[in-house]
């Protein structure tokens, strides 16, 4: 009968602590960089807050009303919702500069397909929505099994898409009172709630409950965490057992889903449905929308939230311009200024030494 | 001008080079002239940018057409300052240069301009516009939702006409803002759609919600003011008048959306534009301007359903059997 061996009993006495990283003195420059770090909306929604503020006082209550500021909203709507798109193919260090296009082709459909050919409304939309997740499927399969960079894919099918909503509707405006008289489900997102002075439309709505979702499933779900390990480092989500492949398909797709139901939308804003809308940088603002609301275009890092924010940042400016009377080039100058300001903040945050 | 139809165009070859060929307007332009030149014999070839604003395909077009060895062209051009040096070369080359709808700039850098004087389009819907608020027209709440910032030709001549129409000073005639009167609440560029348009009557409300009468640019944008009204209401306080003509804004001006709107003629530019070519080419004739004008007016009609007094109009049948797109 041996003893029991005791070669432990000397842990009795160790650290018991687990490892972890000193945090003391420390400057305010310091925590505050930490505190933006591992919060990605906090600037967006600072600058946010900032912009109201200022041309808040330099306006006064004509622009501080709840009625300029729900009319910021509609007028982002379209673009706020393009920019959810835009995000989640940024996250993955993507780009895509098809999504504007995609939205006005599968507008063009649902509006053909529910007033030309006279199908079922329902039926339209969701042939538009299908027609937006096969061009995003197509941006998806190039860029994950092709291994074409998405810059380049996404160019290419941009000229493709445009090229093609062209020559199918012959660019032929459907008209506001054919889509009332025929297919008054398309203006759904029209419909508008008035709270005092405040007007929302179902537009704004969907806006904000979509990025509340998509903000959900990026942060709660398993496979949101994937879309930023992808994004992140590829090689290491690849390693650690994740489809990276199938997660870059899935995120064109949804991208693509999510512009034509944006589509879906403008044409509640805008009563009648346009091919000519194809020559709007609907794209180039969704990625700006996306960058000064900070989403790294590095990949893996940035809230969809910012994103949000980053688009109101664009509304409360250009409203502010106009109401101040600026010429509109200050509006286009300013916007510039903004995106390079959050690319330089975004790089600061950063070098942030945890 | 009346030109004598002549069988003998055969192997002549002209160009016609617009903005884009999306644009409907321009689509209708392209089968004025192929119907023609399918009359005459005259081989034709048709170019266009890509996009509205795009010169560089403009400048490759005509370089073809000269490489071509065509007799003629006829262009909207999208840069009317920009465009000159390459159009002197094709008229250097022998070639007859005709432009069609936008004057280029200066407008004598072309052999002739066949367009619409948009001067008289715009005076049209103002003199309609006063004429039909009678006396609430000297206190009326006046917004402009004009086409870019960049202010181009057609943008002005319509602004400013439309305020001549109506009684309004414009200052200097070639500039769109410098004026001041108390009426006029402001301008908003809508780049001539819906879109635009809605946001653009979006942000004039926001300066004044007693806006009474709007001036569009053309009927796309015309139709984005009306959904911006119609979301809050105001659809019924609003007069709302426009310039172009197209099929779905003469159907617009049906439905009550658009008060009238002055109807241009692309197709007739067009086609004249082809027989001016083959005319060229079979005895070295150039067209001739409108008297009193430096252009050649292919003429405007003013649309609508409420004919004022003391300005002269046709009704919507008549317009949209002579729309376009």
């Amino acid at each position: 009968m041996s003893q029991i061996q005791e070669f432990e009993k000397v842990l009795s006495g160790s650290d018991t602590n687990v490892a972890a990283f000193e945090e003391h003195g420390k400057s305010f420059v310091k925590r505050a960089q930490h505190f933006l770090h591992s919060t990605p909306a906090a600037v967006p929604l600072i600058v946010l807050v900032l912009s109201i503020i200022i041309f808040g006082v330099a306006i006064g209550g004509r622009f501080f009303s709840s009625y300029t500021l729900t009319l910021i909203l509609q007028q982002i709507a379209i673009v706020g919702i393009l920019g959810a798109a835009q995000t989640l193919v940024i996250l993955t260090a993507g780009i895509d500069l098809s999504i504007g296009v995609i939205m006005v082709i599968s507008a063009v459909i649902m509006g053909n397909c529910a007033i030309t050919y006279g199908m079922p409304t329902i039926l339209a939309v969701l042939l538009g929505l299908a027609a937006g997740a096969a061009c995003g499927l197509l941006n998806g399969l190039l860029v994950a099994y092709m291994k074409l960079p998405p810059f380049i894919v996404t160019l290419g099918t941009w000229n493709i898409v445009m090229a093609t909503n062209f020559i199918y509707s012959a660019n032929e405006t459907i008209r506001d009172a054919d889509v009332d008289a025929q297919a008054p489900l398309l203006h759904f997102f029209a419909l508008s709630f008035r709270v005092g002075s405040a007007v929302l439309t179902a537009g704004v709505i969907a806006m904000v409950l979509l990025v509340m979702l998509l903000w959900y499933v990026l942060n709660h779900t398993a496979w949101g965490r994937h879309v930023y390990a992808v994004g992140d480092d590829p090689e290491a989500a690849k390693l650690s057992g994740i489809q990276t492949k199938k997660v870059l398909m899935a995120v064109y797709t949804l991208a693509g889903l999510i512009a034509a139901f944006a589509a879906w939308v403008s044409i509640g804003r805008n009563g009648s449905i346009s091919p000519s809308a194809a020559v709007t940088d609907y794209n180039l603002q969704a990625i700006t929308a996306t960058v000064i609301g900070g989403i790294s275009l590095f990949g893996g890092r940035g809230s969809i939230l910012g994103t949000l924010f980053g688009a109101m940042i664009v509304g409360v400016v250009s409203m502010g311009l106009n109401m101040l009377g600026a010429d509109p080039q200050w509006k286009v100058l300013l916007t510039g200024v903004l995106i390079i300001g959050a690319v330089a903040v975004d790089q600061w945050i950063r070098k942030v030494s945890v | 001008m009346a030109f004598a139809s002549s069988a003998s165009a055969a192997g002549v070859g002209a160009c016609l080079i617009t903005k884009t060929d999306t644009n409907p307007f321009f689509v209708k332009m392209k089968e004025g002239a192929t119907a023609k030149a399918k009359e005459l014999g005259v081989d034709l070839k048709t170019y266009a940018g890509k996009i509205d604003g795009d010169s560089e395909s403009q400048v490759a077009a005509i370089e073809s057409c000269i490489a071509d060895g065509a007799k003629g062209i006829l262009i909207t051009a999208s840069d009317t300052k920009g465009i000159v040096p390459t159009v002197k070369k094709a008229r250097d080359a022998g070639l007859l240069v005709i432009a069609l709808d936008t004057p280029l700039d200066p407008i004598d850098a072309a052999d002739a301009t066949f367009a619409t004087d948009n001067l008289e389009a715009g005076k049209l819907i103002g003199a309609w516009a006063a004429a039909t608020l009678g006396d609430k027209a000297k206190d009326a709440k006046i917004g402009f939702l004009d086409l870019t910032p960049s202010q181009p030709t057609v943008d002005v001549l319509r602004d400013q006409g439309f305020m001549m129409g109506y009684g309004i000073d414009v200052k200097d005639a070639n500039k769109i803002g410098d004026e001041d009167d108390p009426r006029i609440v402001g301008h908003d560029v809508t780049n001539g759609n819906e879109e635009g348009g809605r946001k653009a009557m979006e942000n004039l409300l926001q300066k004044d919600n007693t806006i009474n009468v709007i001036h569009t640019i053309n009927e796309p944008a015309a139709v984005g003011a009306y959904q911006a009204l119609k979301a809050v209401g105001l659809e019924k306080q609003v007069l709302i008048v426009s310039v172009d003509g197209g099929c779905p804004g003469v159907k617009s001006v049906t439905e009550g959306v658009i008060g009238a709107t002055s109807q241009q003629y692309p197709l007739q530019m067009a086609a004249l534009g082809i027989e001016a070519i083959a005319n060229y080419a079979k005895d070295g004739t150039k067209p001739k301007p409108t008297e009193g004008k430096n252009f050649f007016d292919t003429g405007v009609n003013l649309v609508t359903d409420k004919p004022a007094n003391g300005v002269k109009s046709i009704d919507t049948k008549e317009g949209l059997a002579k729309c376009w797109g």
